[in-house]
């Protein structure tokens, strides 16, 4: 199984290589929303919009990020995959995968946005480092619901639709700890939500692996 | 004889109903600062939640069923418990409002419980957008299945750490079970209350059977269309 994981991830790691377009697509996305912003709040927002902002932002291009892995892959190369893997495998490396898309995403957009907005945070540390937990249990989450989108007709839309009853729990959380960590609270303090953030995360891969045998089929 | 045997439990359900709303705008209630008679909403507010999470819990049933065994039935039943949980989903809310209008002096505030409520309507409302805009009648009951216990699972885990966040609520009653802390009811209410409660959830189960009823025909009628002899 792990081994079928990271033979997976690697396909994925050489596919993305390969068609750098794709990644830089979304990553262009992220700079232009950043830009949007910029220029329409005039760069100037107070502390609290400035985190609700930030991750609005990464919530959207997120969904595009996750969103465009099943949708690459293409129909006919699909049932290849699961001759070779099992269908957890597949889900899982997908999930590990998107984790660390969503990580880079989550860095560059971080840097983007210091650039032009200013950054108030007190607690850098906490900030990345729950920023890194969030692009995680992110990728969890909506690879599940990308795994459902992409086999529908307006899978953009749906996209959004389906996922955000599904990750809101998740995004309340991390903007919760985002907002104590730019007040400047110590990681001791945020103990607790970052165990609920991680309790969301794993109970999304649990459950993704436990449900996309059922939908792989066509 | 023969429609009562069957029915017994649908003219019991009408008549608790009566019962309901002729005892719970007539009984006395006790007369408690800013509630005043509004608490008589508790009848209606309360058992249409609580018929809506029973409704909902039936559809993820049928949704395991339909996911290990792969018949329709299973899977239009699951749709169907999907449209009632929404009607007593929106009538809940609803009579919430008018609840909230009268008590907290606007129709919304902002509340985790209030929220929380719009996210599970607005996750059950996607599961009827995906439904829309899958082709293939296996496809859509899997991927609808599989989205309904994905999102019935994370709703339930937002709901039970909601308290844990430390978001404070005025919402009476604790851990996602408003009002189920029937201690402190007056007993006065409670001869009411528990019959409310049966009274509104025979009536969700009764929906729950016409729109079974519904889309079995409408299933009926689509599969007579494909079948349709050529020389027409």
């Amino acid at each position: 199984m792990t081994a079928a994981v990271f033979a997976l991830m690697r396909k994925d790691l050489s596919l993305e290589w390969r068609n750098k377009s794709a990644f830089t697509g979304v990553l262009l996305y992220l700079v232009s929303t950043v830009f949007i912003c910029y220029l329409s709040f005039d760069g100037l927002v107070p502390v609290h919009t400035w985190n609700a902002l930030f991750w609005v932002i990464l919530l959207f291009a997120s969904l595009n990020a996750v969103l465009k892995g099943f949708l690459q892959e293409g129909e006919r190369r699909i049932p290849y995959y699961y001759t070779l893997a099992s269908p957890a495998a597949v889900m899982m490396a997908r999930i590990v995968y998107n984790a660390f898309l969503m990580g880079l995403l989550a860095l560059s957009g971080w840097g983007m946005y210091t650039a032009v907005m200013g950054n108030p945070v007190q607690n850098q540390g906490l900030f990345l480092l729950n920023l890194i937990l969030g692009a995680g249990a992110l990728s969890a989450a909506l690879s599940m619901v990308s795994a459902i989108a992409s086999r529908a007709r307006n899978p953009f839309t749906l996209m959004g639709v389906l996922g955000f009853p599904v990750v809101l729990p998740l995004l309340l959380v991390v903007i919760r700890i985002s907002a104590s960590s730019i007040q400047g609270a110590s990681l001791a303090a945020q103990w607790g939500n970052l165990l609920v953030l991680l309790l969301l995360a794993g109970i999304s891969v649990v459950l993704a692996n436990l449900l996309f045998p059922y939908i792989w089929r066509e | 004889m023969g429609p009562f045997r069957n029915w017994w439990w649908k003219f019991a359900g009408l008549a608790l109903l009566f019962y309901v709303v002729a005892g719970g705008f007539l009984f006395d209630v006790p007369q408690l600062p800013v509630v005043r008679e509004s608490i008589r909403n508790i009848y209606f507010h309360v058992g249409m939640w609580f018929s809506m999470m029973f409704i909902l819990a039936v559809s993820l049933v049928f949704s395991m069923r339909y996911l290990r065994h792969a018949r329709p039935e299973d899977d239009l039943k699951a749709l169907a418990a999907v449209k009632t949980g929404l009607v007593f989903g929106f009538l809940g809310l609803l009579t919430g409002m008018v609840w909230a209008h009268f008590t907290w002096g606007r129709f919304w505030v902002n509340d985790p419980k209030l929220n929380g409520a719009v996210v599970g309507l607005l996750a059950y409302l996607a599961y009827l957008v995906l439904r829309g805009s899958v082709e293939g009648e296996q496809k859509r009951g899997r991927l609808a299945a599989v989205y309904n216990l994905f999102a019935f699972v994370l709703y339930f885990v937002f709901i039970m750490i909601l308290p844990r966040l430390g978001v404070s609520s005025i919402h009476p009653g604790t851990d996602g079970n408003p009002a189920l802390a029937t201690g402190d009811l007056d007993p006065a209410m409670r001869k009411v209350f528990f019959p409310a409660i049966m009274a509104w959830f025979i009536m969700a189960w009764w929906v729950f059977t016409v729109f079974c009823r519904i889309d079995r025909l409408r299933y009926r009628v689509q599969e007579l269309l494909e079948n349709e002899p050529t020389w027409k």
